[in-house]
């Protein structure tokens, strides 16, 4: 956060911000109400061209950011809400943070609207579809876009909705609609969190808006307080919903019932990177937590190697995908949990491409196989699908962190940060970084090579997906190749692009905590030396996942064969599942049965039918005097007599 | 005037549709309503909204020797709970067109009727006339339930009777001593208006008394736990648009009594019970939300629902702080056109399957475009989705109960997450999922049926996007309303 944040007030400026949220927002309205009486082609336009031209709008922002010195502003449109003291603002900060999360959410967005007018091209619900897609947009750009705490739960909760209605979009499964539901609940468990370090927040600083907060937080003095910690740890809950960190983890595997596109967008690319944009946008905040962010450094690692684990053996592309999701998200908050903000900025940036990347690539596989999602089903297909290779290959490469791919740069960086802070941490992560290697050249082997394991019709069908599907992944295959440059380490030699494009971020936060920002501790020896370790690591995986799926043309075992006990274990994802069902889920069903039985129906009302039924003797007994309803009133009329006399005689 | 305009309007309009023969009732008794709800209008457009204090005020001598006075007038909160009843019953009287009642000239008198008994709760200045119009907005709901209510409506509508009965009574053996503690005026020894309520300084321990009198009547009314038993099943056995009387408009007097009759009345009783309060209010919420959970009828599941949000409610406004007290005028203003919403609903879906059991319906949503959206917005404002009417309300409300207490304000939070679970269930039983036996043919929304939810939905985003059109027009009021609590 930069010191000085000037509101501007310049109209075409302002509109032209809120065109970015709009556009998506006027896509969704129209597909949304007109999605049957328009073409299959037109609703395809009005989604993609609407985000395209949203995307447009940020590079033109970014260049003028630029142009006019860096400035972060304020753009505010209206009172959103006020009561007493608390006033929230319909305000956007634009800054460096949100700038690229602009570029990056409306870029790799459009490219896999794109993919989807391909790919959902035969599905009766198109129209549906795009109109939820560009909600999502919508919703996430609010989220990245709002100045103040209140405006990023809006967009926080919006993503969180989207998420549910494309997770559900095939809605009469039955399997896939509760997915759906678990993603919400287990999201809104997260925003319970958020919401209490929103209330927190406004107690201590007396405001939510992001420069007022920020500036007040600066002057406190004092590392872990209590309040500080309370506000961190609670704002970590919510990351830890929205970004799936140990424990509210298990609804991302399950999201993958969503249409491909969808898992790309929302739960690889975008919406589950909300965690660590909220951590990187409050650094003020966490700075003055050391306690909190020792919390999230552990939780990110522990996730990080617990998702790895479990996608070594996992035999639904998707899943492994979604797995290894978990795991490259709990990287991004080990490196938040070492204060390297940018590290891990660089990692989310990165992780967007090679991971849209390979599920748009596995969503092609998908299409070509008639939705079979099995790998043991797969094999061989790199001859029917060569561009789709190629791209999965580069992603691939990428997320193992082979040099020069994207993902080695921002690994090997994070890693050296987390090197720094602690040791033990640092030998996680190269672990989980041995296994992702594995796990995804597993993948990689079990469906391009080999032979084909499915049924021999299916054979003839096999088919490249079309050009509208391939640009988007051959786009995405060359960020996932050259995108690591923009933060070439400064052992090369070289400027750290975005390292010191983001320093402008942390202002407050290293006048707190000056050693936290310090770069080049660890020696150039040194870091040639991780480099070559995690590089290392990362091809000897190669080596094992070549001679396991090639050489020996292994293929995994099949549903109801016996695993060996600690394979199983991982199959099974530690029964976690299962876990929170008997922790939580039924003993809450329990609960409701039996609050409902004993306590509503046989206490309550039985003092309330104990009650009325007096009343009808007495009633009753009053009958001789009178009849009907009137009876009613005169028992009233003497009981409020007695009931004064009473009072007069009590009080009085 | 405009005051006893819009108390008199409705009561006149029921007698002449009393007159009306057959099912023309209805349609004179929707253009009366209409016109009603012009009136609001007009009043609102004339209100002064920087002012706290009671506006077109009328104070007329009616038992002058006893200091009882005809004294009506609206603040910026009566005139907001003004507005929600005269903008649904309009609606509640378009949503039954589909209906044939027998004896619909009695059953839209009686609607007509409980319109002027619940626009006097809201405008009434003087205890006994409060009392009053408290009274006549009940007698037409015991008739609307017992006589076109479900199968089990006698005896639901007895256990309802009681549970009133004895709240009314609580209420009016406070306000006669009350009564008799107020000062002598020009004319009688003591007086019955609100001011002279205000006036009282009655020493601690006769408020604590005085404050579960007032408390448990106007709690069986929201209800608040443990007084609710009543409701599920008053809910269960009305008829919709009874059932949408008594969740939109009819609790909202039990809110409202709270900020007008007890917590300025007798301040020392609030904060000796505060904590009790919330306690109860917080234990009703998540008491009601687990057993939502289960619920297999779909006016049951929203029913519990209800007495969650309105624990939630009763929360708020007992912490006196500015975000509480306005998140419970707001949120009464959004849980009024939600609940209405929902309950339509299902009427909508009983009236074409003949079910209201979850279990027996599913894959709606493949033929019914329109009824989906209008189901998930109003599903998604009660669940607090932000830029929908129930996020703001709630909001300020759960910030305002955990400036009070932190624990208390995690605990209240729990119907964020619980809301979800238990409605989220019931959409995708309901809509989602295989079309069932009963489904199969299941119609789009009528031309009549739109025409109702429309307006709710459009409702439910205008509170969600502008809250400050209705949170400016309260804020006055409340200022005022805080000042005589604490001073």
């Amino acid at each position: 956060m930069q010191e000085i944040v000037m509101p501007r007030m310049n109209q075409d400026m302002a509109l032209l911000c809120l065109l970015i949220p709009l556009l998506p927002f006027i896509g969704f309205l129209l597909n949304g109400l007109g999605n049957r009486k328009f073409s299959k082609g037109l609703v395809g336009f009005i989604g993609c061209s609407t985000v395209l031209v949203s995307f447009l709008i940020s590079i033109y922002l970014f260049l003028d950011f630029k142009a006019n010195g860096s400035q972060a502003y304020t753009v505010d449109y209206y009172n959103w809400i006020s009561a007493g003291s608390l006033r929230i603002g319909f305000s956007f900060l634009i800054d460096q943070l949100t700038l690229l999360m602009l570029l990056m959410v409306t870029g790799i967005g459009f490219l896999i609207h794109l993919y989807s007018a391909g790919y959902m091209s035969h599905d009766e619900g198109i129209g549906k579809f795009f109109s939820f897609l560009n909600l999502f947009m919508f919703s996430m750009l609010l989220l990245v876009m709002g100045s103040n705490y209140v405006m990023m739960f809006v967009g926080w909760e919006g993503v969180g909705l989207c998420s549910y209605l494309l997770i559900g979009f095939w809605n009469k499964n039955t399997n896939y609609n509760n997915a759906a539901k678990k993603a919400f609940i287990m999201n809104r468990i997260g925003d319970l969190g958020f919401l209490l370090g929103i209330f927190l927040i406004f107690i201590t600083f007396g405001s939510v808006s992001y420069p007022q907060v920020f500036a007040e937080a600066s002057k406190l003095t004092g590392l872990d307080t209590p309040v500080m910690i309370g506000i961190t740890m609670f704002l970590f809950i919510g990351a830890m919903g929205k970004s799936a960190q140990i424990p509210l983890f298990t609804w991302l595997p399950d999201a993958m019932a969503g249409p491909t596109p969808v898992s790309a967008l929302i739960h690889a690319a975008t919406m589950v990177t909300a965690g660590i944009y909220m951590v990187i946008r409050s650094n003020v905040l966490f700075i003055l937590a050391p306690t909190t962010l020792e919390v999230i450094a552990i939780i990110g690692a522990a996730t990080a190697l617990l998702a790895a684990t479990i996608g070594l053996v996992q035999n639904d592309i998707k899943k492994v995908l979604a797995y290894s999701t978990v795991s490259q998200l709990g990287y991004m908050f080990l490196a938040l949990g070492v204060m390297a903000f940018s590290s891990s900025m660089f990692h989310v940036l990165m992780h967007a491409f090679f991971k849209a990347l390979l599920f748009l690539g596995a969503g092609s596989v998908i299409h070509a196989m008639s939705n079979e999602q099995d790998m043991r089903r797969m094999g061989g297909l790199r001859k029917a699908l060569p561009v789709t290779f190629i791209t999965f290959l580069i992603g691939t490469l990428a997320i193992s962190g082979i040099p020069p791919f994207a993902g080695f740069f921002s690994k090997d960086e994070l890693l050296a940060h987390v090197f720094e802070h602690n040791k033990i941490l640092w030998g996680v992560g190269v672990l989980a970084s041995f296994m992702t290697a594995f796990y995804m050249f597993r993948a990689l082997f079990l469906t391009f090579f080999g032979k084909f394991r499915g049924p021999e019709e299916q054979k003839h069908h096999l088919h490249e997906s079309p050009a509208v599907m391939t640009v988007p992944l051959i786009v995405l295959a060359i960020l996932s190749t050259i995108g690591g440059f923009l933060g070439i380490p400064e052992v090369f030699g070289a400027e750290h692009v975005l390292g010191d494009y983001l320093a402008p971020l942390y202002t407050y936060a290293r006048s707190i905590n000056p050693a936290a920002f310090e770069t080049g501790a660890v020696s150039h020896e040194l870091e040639f030396i991780l480099m070559a370790v995690s590089v290392g690591v990362a091809v000897l995986a190669i080596i094992i996942a070549y001679f396991m799926y090639i050489k020996k043309e292994e293929v995994p075992a099949e549903e109801n064969a016996r695993l060996a006990p600690v394979h199983n274990l991982l199959y099974q994802k530690y029964y976690i599942d299962e876990l929170y069902n008997s922790l939580i889920v039924r003993p809450v069903m329990w609960l409701s049965n039996a609050v409902h039985r004993l306590v509503d129906v046989i206490v309550v009302d039985g003092i309330v039918n104990g009650v009325g039924r007096m009343v009808i003797l007495s009633g009753r007994t009053l009958r001789y005097a009178q009849s009907g309803a009137i009876g009613f009133y005169l028992l009233v009329m003497v009981c409020s007599i007695a009931l004064i006399l009473f009072l007069n005689f009590f009080i009085g | 005037m405009i005051t006893a305009l819009l108390l008199f309007w409705p009561a006149l309009a029921a007698l002449l549709v009393l007159l009306v023969k057959g099912q023309g009732a209805k349609k004179v008794a929707f253009i009366a309503a209409l016109v009603e709800f012009a009136l609001a209008l007009f009043a609102t457009s004339v209100f002064n909204s920087q002012s706290g204090s009671f506006q077109f005020a009328l104070n007329v001598p009616w038992v002058p020797s006893a200091g009882i006075g005809f004294i009506i007038g609206m603040d910026g909160i009566s005139l907001l709970l003004v507005l929600l009843t005269t903008f649904l019953v309009p609606l509640i009287i378009l949503s039954s067109f589909k209906h044939n009642y027998k004896d619909p000239g009695v059953f839209y008198a009686l609607i007509l009727f409980m319109q002027t008994g619940l626009i006097g709760v809201f405008v009434a200045l003087d205890a006994f006339l409060f009392y009053f119009f408290w009274e006549l907005a009940l007698i037409p709901i015991y008739f609307i339930c017992a006589i076109w209510g479900g199968e089990r409506r006698i005896p639901v509508t007895f256990k309802f009777f009681v549970y009133t009965i004895f709240g009314s009574l609580l209420m009016l053996a406070a306000f006669v001593y009350l009564y008799f503690q107020t000062g002598a005026t020009a004319t009688s020894a003591h007086s019955s208006s609100l001011l002279a309520f205000y006036d009282l300084a009655l020493n601690s321990s006769a408020q604590g008394w005085i404050f579960w009198f007032l408390f448990i009547a106007f709690a069986i009314k929201m209800p608040v736990f443990p007084f609710h038993t009543w409701q599920p099943d008053t809910y269960a056995e009305s008829p919709a648009q009874g059932t949408m009387l008594l969740s939109g408009i009819m609790l909202k007097m039990g809110i409202y009594g709270v900020l007008r009759w007890l917590l300025p009345v007798v301040p020392l009783g609030v904060s000796q019970w505060t904590e009790v309060v919330l306690i109860l209010s917080i234990i009703g919420i998540v008491y009601a939300s687990v057993i939502a959970i289960r619920q297999r009828d779909l006016k049951r599941l929203v029913a519990y629902s209800s007495i969650a949000h309105v624990g939630l409610i009763s929360a708020g406004i007992f912490t006196l702080n500015e975000q509480g007290l306005q998140g419970g005028v707001i949120q009464m203003l959004s849980h009024g056109v939600v609940v209405t919403g929902l309950f339509f609903i299902i009427d909508i879906i009983y009236s074409r399957t003949n079910t209201r059991e979850i279990a027996s319906l599913g894959g709606i949503t493949q033929t019914t475009p329109a009824l989906s959206i209008c189901f998930m917005v109003l599903i998604l404002a009660s669940i607090a989705l932000p830029l929908t009417s129930g996020f703001v309300g709630e909001f300020l409300l759960l910030s305002g109960v955990y400036q009070y207490n932190g624990w208390m304000g995690a605990a209240a939070g729990l119907t964020i997450i619980l809301g979800a679970v238990y409605m989220l269930r019931m959409f995708q039983g309901v809509m989602f999922g295989t079309k069932s036996e009963t489904t199969n043919s299941f119609a789009d929304l009528t031309l009549n049926e739109k025409a109702v939810l429309i307006p709710l939905v459009v409702l439910v985003f205008w509170i969600g996007l502008f809250p400050n059109t209705f949170l400016s027009i309260s804020e006055p009021a409340v200022h005022t309303l805080l000042n005589v609590i604490k001073r």
